[in-house]
């Protein structure tokens, strides 16, 4: 019988049954990071436990990581402390750390693509939610909270219900100016951001058959914001040769068969899905979020919602809580709103290509007077290749900040935050209340180079028409 | 490792109304700057219940009549968002034994089950009668019976589901799968041999 990714993925790895239903699950890859982990070291060490498979855990330092701060002591002693924490389970443990002296580290769901550790047919667990990253190679890879971490470092698997698949098609061509960032902001707005509870969404369609890597990873990465714990796209040819050469991806003979193998974990032609969506890629525009969560997204074009004309009494609540906390005017355009500062990075958008498309544009630009505009690489390698292209010269001559590879403002934990009620134009994937580290914070999610246009004009802007994109 | 049977909660009850509460709301981002899960009970929901000079301010978990309830009600997709089980590790060291709400987020609802607090889906409509009867009297009983699914308060009754899976884990004290897991430990190690990326 034709069979999904997902069943086939889940099939390989699945361990057995347990009292419960769930499946013991065994997690081929776990990746740590220092904020979810090391309460989970704790829980070992009061069991009595030990990694069982340290060679298959990899850990990087992420979340706390100061970007213009890379001598130790960080000036946050609770930073210093994570970070002390992490090394030290790391090398009890015999686990292979990305620290920042190696010059791989970074935001985690960015280093292990770029080692190669992330691939087809695998398994893969974080104490991330953003994990779901990974499933652009065509694995299995699931957010777990730190009790879950725990099962994972004592026993290489975890208990999981198994998901039901939606499969996602995006049909036809993108407008240009219409990036991968705007197709899973259109995706989470028509299917709502608990849309995918219960569900591993399967995207595919000629819009994902010819996105790059890079493209799939950033709307893999923001199924979670859609309530789908895993999201994937079947590996094929372009999957391959991203990685081909990387430092753990298989060498020689050893390759040909594990293409061979990764090329049968695709979905048959013909297998079943619990549900199926169709969209035309012409619908999507240009997306800006103006709300408190991902889903409340509008077109660059449309206005700002007006709880008055919301048909349900949810919506309407939903509609007026959002703009009491964005102090966003109802039936208003959304092109034009003032920002304040405007922030380029995450595990959605913080890589080579993502600076690559903005320097290509900003070069000879001028970021406007009174907007604060740092740009994040995702991690240490992506930051080598932007200054190797000269990309950080072309964005600090706009008046961008460039720092150093880490989370940064996508969630604050470390010195990069909103102060008061700034509007961030941001490149992030989540716009929660406080989200960018001030309670009164405010975020408006869109692409990178929506970002850069309203860098430039100092207000949320129409990248189309502010950098004339045209193809 | 003996864990205790979940098969019912018994308190008083608090709702905090709204959908889509994220865990960024539960637990701010910045009080995760720690090693261990201590102390976070303080900080639950802690920008909704501060200003910003840190003074309280209206919330359901500064209402003194409210104080020590152990029953959290709110809307639907609560605990959307980041994976952080300091997002129940803060519900529970804050005193909450168990969450009602029309829906849960799945990473949100996972984390929970494993740290043995109930997370029971009921219909809006219920969940309103209850916080009103909560309302009207907030040192009324309130009982989750997870075993059948049910909340009983003042003579009433409404249904409050928790899913089979879990339902089964938590009355028969095996919300925590560590033991089993162990158990499996030889049989994983075993498919780990022969699974080509995990042998090599």
């Amino acid at each position: 019988m034709a069979k999904s990714l997902f069943e086939k993925v889940w099939a390989a790895h699945a361990v057995g049954t347990l009292a419960n239903g769930q499946t013991q699950l065994l997690i081929g890859t776990h990746l740590i990071h220092e904020v979810t982990s090391p309460q989970a070291f704790g829980m070992l060490r009061d069991l009595g436990l030990k990694v069982a498979m340290p060679h298959r855990t990899f850990a990087t330092v992420d979340h706390i990581v100061p970007t213009d701060q890379l001598v130790e002591p960080y000036r946050d002693p609770l930073a210093q402390a994570m970070m002390e924490e992490l090394r030290r389970n790391c090398a009890e443990s015999g686990i292979t750390f990305f620290d920042r002296a190696t010059g791989k580290q970074g935001i985690v769901h960015i280093v292990g693509p770029e080692q190669g550790i992330t691939q087809p047919g695998t398994t893969i667990a974080c104490g991330d939610s953003h994990t779901s990253t990974h499933g652009a190679f065509g694995a299995v890879a699931f957010g777990i909270g730190t009790t879950q971490i725990r099962d994972v470092l004592a026993t290489q698997t975890m208990a999981l219900g198994k998901l039901k698949v939606r499969r996602i098609n995006v049909r036809g061509s993108l407008r240009p100016g219409v990036y991968a960032k705007d197709v899973i902001l259109h995706i989470i707005r028509v299917l709502g951001v608990n849309g995918g509870t219960g569900y591993a969404y399967e995207y595919g369609g000629e819009v994902f058959d010819r996105f790059s890597m890079e493209e799939r990873m950033t709307v893999c990465n923001m199924s979670i914001e859609g309530g789908a714990r895993a999201g994937y796209v079947n590996p094929d040819q372009i999957t391959f040769d991203y990685l081909r050469g990387r430092p753990y991806a298989p060498q020689g003979a050893a390759w040909d068969a594990a293409v061979e193998r990764w090329r049968g974990f695709a979905s048959d032609p013909g297998c079943p899905y619990d549900d199926v969506i169709n969209i035309d890629a012409a619908d999507i525009a240009p997306t800006v979020t103006w709300g408190i969560n991902p889903g409340q997204g509008i077109a660059i074009t449309d206005s700002i919602p007006d709880p008055a004309r919301a048909t349900a009494a949810d919506e309407r609540a939903s509609i007026e809580e959002a703009l009491a906390y964005m102090k966003l005017r109802p039936g208003a355009a959304i092109k034009g709103t003032r920002i304040d500062v405007a922030f380029i990075g995450s595990c959605t958008n913080g890589r080579l290509s993502d600076f690559r498309e903005v320097a290509r544009y900003v070069r000879g630009r001028r970021v406007a007077p009174g907007v604060k505009a740092i740009a994040v690489p995702g991690s240490q390698i992506v930051a080598l290749q932007c200054e190797r292209e000269g990309i950080d010269h072309v964005l600090r001559h706009a008046g961008f900040e460039w720092r150093a590879a880490g989370c940064s403002m996508c969630l604050a934990m470390n010195p990069d935050k909103l102060v008061g009620d700034q509007l961030c134009a941001s490149s992030s994937n989540r716009n929660f209340k406080g989200r960018q580290g001030s309670p009164t914070g405010r975020t408006l999610l869109m692409s990178p180079l929506m970002v850069a246009a309203a860098a430039v004009t100092g207000s949320v802007a129409d990248a189309r028409e502010v950098f004339a994109v045209h193809s | 490792m003996a864990l205790e049977k979940i098969t019912a909660v018994t308190g008083r009850a608090v709702c905090v109304p709204g959908n889509d509460i994220d865990t960024d709301r539960i637990i701010p981002a910045r009080f995760m700057k720690c090693v261990t899960f201590d102390g976070l009970g303080e900080f639950l929901f802690y920008d909704a219940r501060k200003k910003a000079d840190g003074t309280d301010q209206v919330h359901p978990l500064n209402d003194p009549r409210l104080r020590g309830a152990t029953i959290l009600l709110s809307g639907a997709n609560f605990g959307c968002g980041s994976s952080r089980e300091h997002a129940p590790q803060a519900i529970q060291k804050h005193g909450f034994r168990a969450v009602v709400a029309e829906s849960f987020a799945e990473i949100f609802f996972g984390n929970c089950t494993t740290l043995g607090i109930p997370c029971a889906a009921a219909a809006r409509a219920d969940i309103a009668r209850l916080a009103a009867a909560v309302d009207a009297d907030p040192a009324l009983p309130v009982t989750l019976d997870v075993a059948t699914g049910e909340i009983r308060f003042g003579g009433q009754s409404i249904r409050a589901e928790v899913r089979p899976a879990a339902r089964d884990a938590l009355v028969h004290g095996r919300w925590d799968a560590i033991g089993e897991l162990l158990d499996g430990l030889p049989a994983a190690q075993v498919l780990a041999a022969r699974t080509p990326y995990l042998a090599a």
